[in-house]
């Protein structure tokens, strides 16, 4: 190869970018080449020059302590950042759980009474002896209760209305003693509890109408009082009936 | 989702090491000390913005100064001295550049006069040539900096070493001239 060939590849071997193969070559024509070595010497001069002149600048400390702040605080801040998101995420996750967990134990709740009125309310109509005072007379049921139960309430006039009134008995709904009324709408018999609203120890349930195990269901607050009404009876019948002891009461 | 390798601790443990080269570097291209501070500023600040989108296991090194590149051509000087064009389409592509008495001219030279001859040179020279003497850089890492084919890096710093060997020898004649 020639020298002029060699000579522009000097920069390359210089810089350390030729292949070494040709690196190898290279520095063997170098030593046997003294134009090509003292051109070889004058660039790395060249290049040393530079490095030196390269470094002539320095940031003031001043300038150097702020921007090494600026690299690191933010840093920081962003893993408080992190932190927080992970905590507000954590937080989020333990609310929902939280909230699960008493919805679910509202839902557990409200199937609970569910069941114990539709227990109630099956177990009566199937017994021999429903109701413990019959009368289609509301002035011979109320009266009845007296001495039975620690509350007293009032029972509709159900003159003008499809519904006829069959008896009552006493029952214990959730530990607690009430009155268990049973109506009748077209050959469909429909019971009304009335017990002692013990506030946040009574499931919450809902005040509307609610179709569950096939019952409907409504149920509301009235004076200190929880009201039932359930009967396999249509939905609008069981609201009728609710609107009539909701009046009275 | 960024990768949690890139804890943002590690961007001060990549970035605060380099911060002497990179005002360096900022200071050669801007040629003041208030602007290369600015532009310096204004790199740290977009890398640690962007730096979700560094890719672990690339250069950082390359990555920093590109920003910081950027930052230095969107300031005021940086408008001003933009590349021409057609800087690296001359055809002269690695000739021999006849016989120049460097090592008379280094001798002669102090490093007030290379300096000198540095900063005049048009920046895309300069910047180059700090790249690949000041900072070592390789060719591949000079190209991934500059967004250039490593072909064109090389051509580019044939051309600029020439360039600043025209200025220096200039310089000395003047300063013959002058004595």
């Amino acid at each position: 190869m020639a020298c002029d060939e060699w000579r522009d590849k000097l920069d390359l071997y210089l810089d350390g970018e030729l292949e070494p193969k040709e690196a190898v070559a290279l520095g063997a024509h170098l030593r046997s080449c003294s134009s090509c070595a003292s051109d070889a010497l004058e660039r790395v001069q060249l290049k040393r020059a530079l490095q030196v002149a390269g470094k002539r600048y320095a940031a003031s400390a001043e300038f150097r302590k702020r921007i090494v702040a600026s690299a690191a605080l933010p840093a920081r801040a962003r893993v408080d950042w992190q932190w927080r998101w992970t905590n507000a995420l954590a937080l989020v996750l333990l609310a929902i759980a939280g909230l699960l967990y008493v919805v679910s134990g509202r839902e557990a709740a409200r199937r609970r009474v569910y069941s114990e009125l539709a227990d109630l309310h099956v177990a009566t109509l199937a017994s021999a002896t429903p109701v413990d005072v019959i009368s289609s007379d509301r002035h011979t049921v109320k009266p009845w209760f007296q001495g039975k139960l620690p509350f007293t309430f009032n029972l509709p006039e159900l003159q003008g209305s499809d519904f006829s009134l069959i008896g009552g008995r006493v029952t214990y709904f959730e530990q607690a003693p009430g009155a268990h009324l049973i109506y009748q709408i077209r050959k469909h018999e429909i019971s009304a509890f009335i017990v002692q609203d013990r506030g946040r120890e009574m499931p919450a349930l809902p005040s509307g109408p609610v179709s569950k195990l096939s019952f409907n269901i409504e149920s509301w607050t009235q004076n200190g009082l929880r009201y039932f009404v359930i009967g396999d009876a249509g939905a609008d019948d069981i609201r009728a009936l609710s609107k009539l002891l909701r009046d009275a009461g | 989702m960024p990768d949690p390798r890139l804890s943002a601790a590690t961007f001060e443990d990549l970035a605060v090491p380099l911060f002497d080269q990179l005002y360096t570097f900022a200071r050669w291209l801007t040629q003041d000390t208030a602007e290369a501070e600015d532009v310096v500023q204004e790199a740290y600040a977009k890398a640690l913005k962007g730096f979700a989108s560094f890719r672990p296991g690339t250069n950082f090194r390359a990555w920093m100064y590109r920003i910081l590149r950027n930052c230095f051509l969107s300031s005021r000087t940086g408008l001003k001295a933009t590349v021409p064009l057609d800087v690296d389409g001359e055809q002269d592509v690695l000739p021999t550049d006849g016989a120049t008495p460097e090592s008379i001219l280094l001798e002669q030279t102090g490093r007030q006069q290379v300096q000198q001859a540095l900063a005049e040179l048009p920046v895309h020279f300069r910047e180059i040539l700090l790249l690949c003497e000041v900072e070592e850089m390789s060719y591949g890492e000079i190209a991934e900096t500059l967004g250039i084919p490593a072909g064109t890096v090389m051509s580019r710093l044939h051309r600029a070493r020439k360039a600043l060997r025209a200025r220096l020898q200039e310089e000395l004649k003047g300063g013959r001239h002058g004595v």
